[in-house]
């Protein structure tokens, strides 16, 4: 066993790659708010809810339907952002007009409510979800052993992420977005339907937390409190990189992971604090965020 | 008298007259839980409602001052006046490191920077050696009041209980209708203005912050002297949504909203105990019901409807 830093290895690349995993969490959870925040002026404090809410349908799909996991990580997504769209229909619209404090409220009592009913619903304790069959076991990359779940975990939010913003940044429909985000009216005024694009944005960001959440599902056990206990951390690193850009949110939540990762195998104590310590950082060297222009 | 409107005076009126008479019909202990929660939402309100910053990590706070306080009183035997001050300094001491870092950013990112930085420190109280981490510090005493009156007695804390509540939304008060709370008020409804005029916004955001946050922590403390316990609960952030929904339910920028708010947030959690989950639900729905419907409050919609400011 060779060491690093005085480190055994192993130790090393198995926080390294759990850091990695929270940091993929943290990229789509960041994104999916950078992407509501931008199209709806709202920081979506229900976004950790509907990230539980992703891990609690791939469950009762398979459970109740005997729906596979590959199709639930088609469906979940739909099925919450179906559900985004309903609650953007019936309640954020009507806050477009008011002052930003007044949608993080709002979405703070859904997350409440969401939360709150699982609760009631299922208790507290976890549920467990089988990781499907090709990817169990682990295979021995020479200096550790890479459980294969947790390394397609990895792979699959970098694709998704790589997706989103190449959908943003590259397509027509991500353009008009990107138009749409600088100046409602005008892009209106071309004939775009904007109240439908700020519609599908919310079910868009919404759908990303759920996609996270079939993605936790088997590592985490399915419980009623994994969106709470993330979503805080989501909104430091949030402040840390700035919510002006895409690709920083997902630099900034990789890169938090590793860190906080690295954090546990030199100072264990620190791991929940540390992203808290980044972010106080931040703050007072380059108050605007990492990547973020100055407000 | 203190700059009250004739509506106002007759509300503190009404107001002073149930804290008196309360005690004699009600459970003590309620009545001050009621009033710790009444002065740590006024102390908030003072922020959200007149220098229109949402601090979401208020727990901090109110938890700090009453672990403070509590060490003070059980470790070194401090009486309860000294004890309780002590966490009123921890309060504002916190305050004022959270609040120097916060003030940096603005608007929705303000809110999200207390609610971490609030995070941070339930963490650092479920580690540090002087909370006693889960269990909390235990068996706090209430002590003798200056060295001689014994506050064994329910009575005798309540009576310490309202003299600290009526200091300090008084104190709350005064503020808000000073010179100094008119240029929060201007900083609420246009910081650049405000800035424009020569004010330094950010010295008066961080003052406000810190005068917030010692309040906080003078409600804090008092808690943890009546219940004799200071726990993770008081710091966690459950309890920053809760003083949140207290000041929204009763009426953000009320002088009386936030004490109502307290009333009414602390009858329903007593009275659903046995609900356990479902009081969650519930918050969860008086918070979209009061930001869809009912933004102005109980007491704002009642002040609306009476043509008067309360």
């Amino acid at each position: 066993m060779f060491m690093i830093l005085g480190y055994p290895a192993p130790l090393m690349f198995g926080q390294l790659l759990l850091g990695l995993i929270n940091g993929a969490f943290y990229a789509l959870l960041s994104l999916g708010l950078a992407v509501i925040f931008g199209m709806l002026n709202i920081v979506n404090f229900a976004h950790g809810a509907f990230f539980m809410l992703g891990a609690f349908v791939a469950w009762g799909l398979l459970e109740f339907l005997g729906v596979n996991y590959w199709f639930a990580l088609l469906l979940a997504p739909v099925i919450v952002g179906i559900f985004g769209i309903l609650l953007e229909k019936t309640l954020i619209s009507r806050l477009y007009k008011l002052d930003h404090l007044y949608g993080l409220l709002l979405t703070f009592g859904m997350a409440l409510i969401i939360e709150g009913l699982a609760r009631n619903q299922f208790g507290s304790s976890g549920m467990p979800y089988r990781i499907p069959a090709i990817l169990q076991g682990a295979t021995n990359v020479g200096f550790m052993f890479l459980p294969n779940y947790r390394a397609w975990v990895v792979v699959a939010s970098a694709i998704m992420c790589l997706v989103t913003w190449l959908i943003i940044e590259k397509t027509s429909i991500g353009a008009t977005l990107r138009a749409a985000t600088e100046n409602a009216p005008l892009v209106q005024a071309f004939g775009i339907n904007v109240p439908r694009m700020i519609t599908l944005t919310y079910a868009g960001g919404v759908a990303l937390a759920a996609f996270a959440g079939v993605l936790a599902a088997p590592i985490y056990s399915v419980n009623p409190n994994m969106g709470a206990n993330f979503i805080i951390t989501v909104f430091a690193v949030v402040v840390i990189g700035g919510m002006g850009s895409i690709l920083g949110s997902i630099v900034t939540g990789f890169g938090l992971g590793i860190v906080e990762g690295l954090t546990k195998v030199f100072y264990p104590q620190g791991s929940a604090t540390v992203i808290f310590v980044v972010m106080v950082i931040v703050l007072l060297v380059r108050p605007a965020g990492l990547f973020g222009k100055a407000a | 008298m203190f700059g009250f409107s004739r509506p106002q005076a007759t509300a503190f009126a009404v107001m002073l007259a149930a804290i008196i008479v309360a005690p004699f019909v009600l459970y003590p202990v309620f009545l001050m839980k009621v009033l710790c929660f009444a002065l740590f939402a006024c102390a908030f309100n003072l922020l959200i409602g007149y220098v229109g910053l949402l601090s979401f990590g208020h727990a901090a706070y109110f938890g700090m001052g009453g672990y403070a306080a509590g060490y003070a009183a059980k470790a070194w035997g401090w009486s309860p006046e000294l004890a309780i001050l002590f966490g009123t300094l921890a309060g504002g001491l916190l305050g004022t490191v959270f609040g120097w870092i916060a003030i940096r950013r603005q608007g929705i990112y303000f809110a999200m920077i207390t609610l971490a930085l609030g995070q941070m420190a339930y963490f650092f109280c479920l580690q540090a050696p002087f909370t006693g981490g889960e269990d909390g510090i235990q068996q706090i005493p209430r002590g003798n009041l200056f060295g001689v009156f014994s506050m064994q007695s329910d009575m005798a804390m309540y009576a310490l209980v309202a003299v600290i509540f009526l200091f300090g939304f008084l104190l709350v008060h005064r503020i808000v209708h000073s010179p100094f709370g008119q240029i929060l008020k201007a900083i609420r409804e246009n910081e650049p203005r405000a800035t424009s005029l020569g004010y330094r916004t950010d010295s008066y955001k961080l003052v406000a912050f810190i005068i917030s946050c010692a309040l906080a922590g003078l409600a804090g403390g008092t808690k943890s002297l009546v219940f004799g316990i200071a726990t993770l609960t008081d710091v966690h952030n459950a309890m920053s949504g809760e003083v949140v929904l207290m000041t929204l339910l009763g009426g953000l920028g009320t002088i009386f909203g936030p004490v109502m708010g307290a009333l009414i947030s602390t009858s329903m959690e007593n009275y659903l105990a046995q609900a356990g989950a479902w009081v969650t639900v519930i918050q969860g729905v008086i918070f979209v019901t009061c930001v869809i419907a009912f933004r102005k409050g109980v007491l704002g919609v009642l002040a609306e409807k009476l043509k008067i400011t309360l």
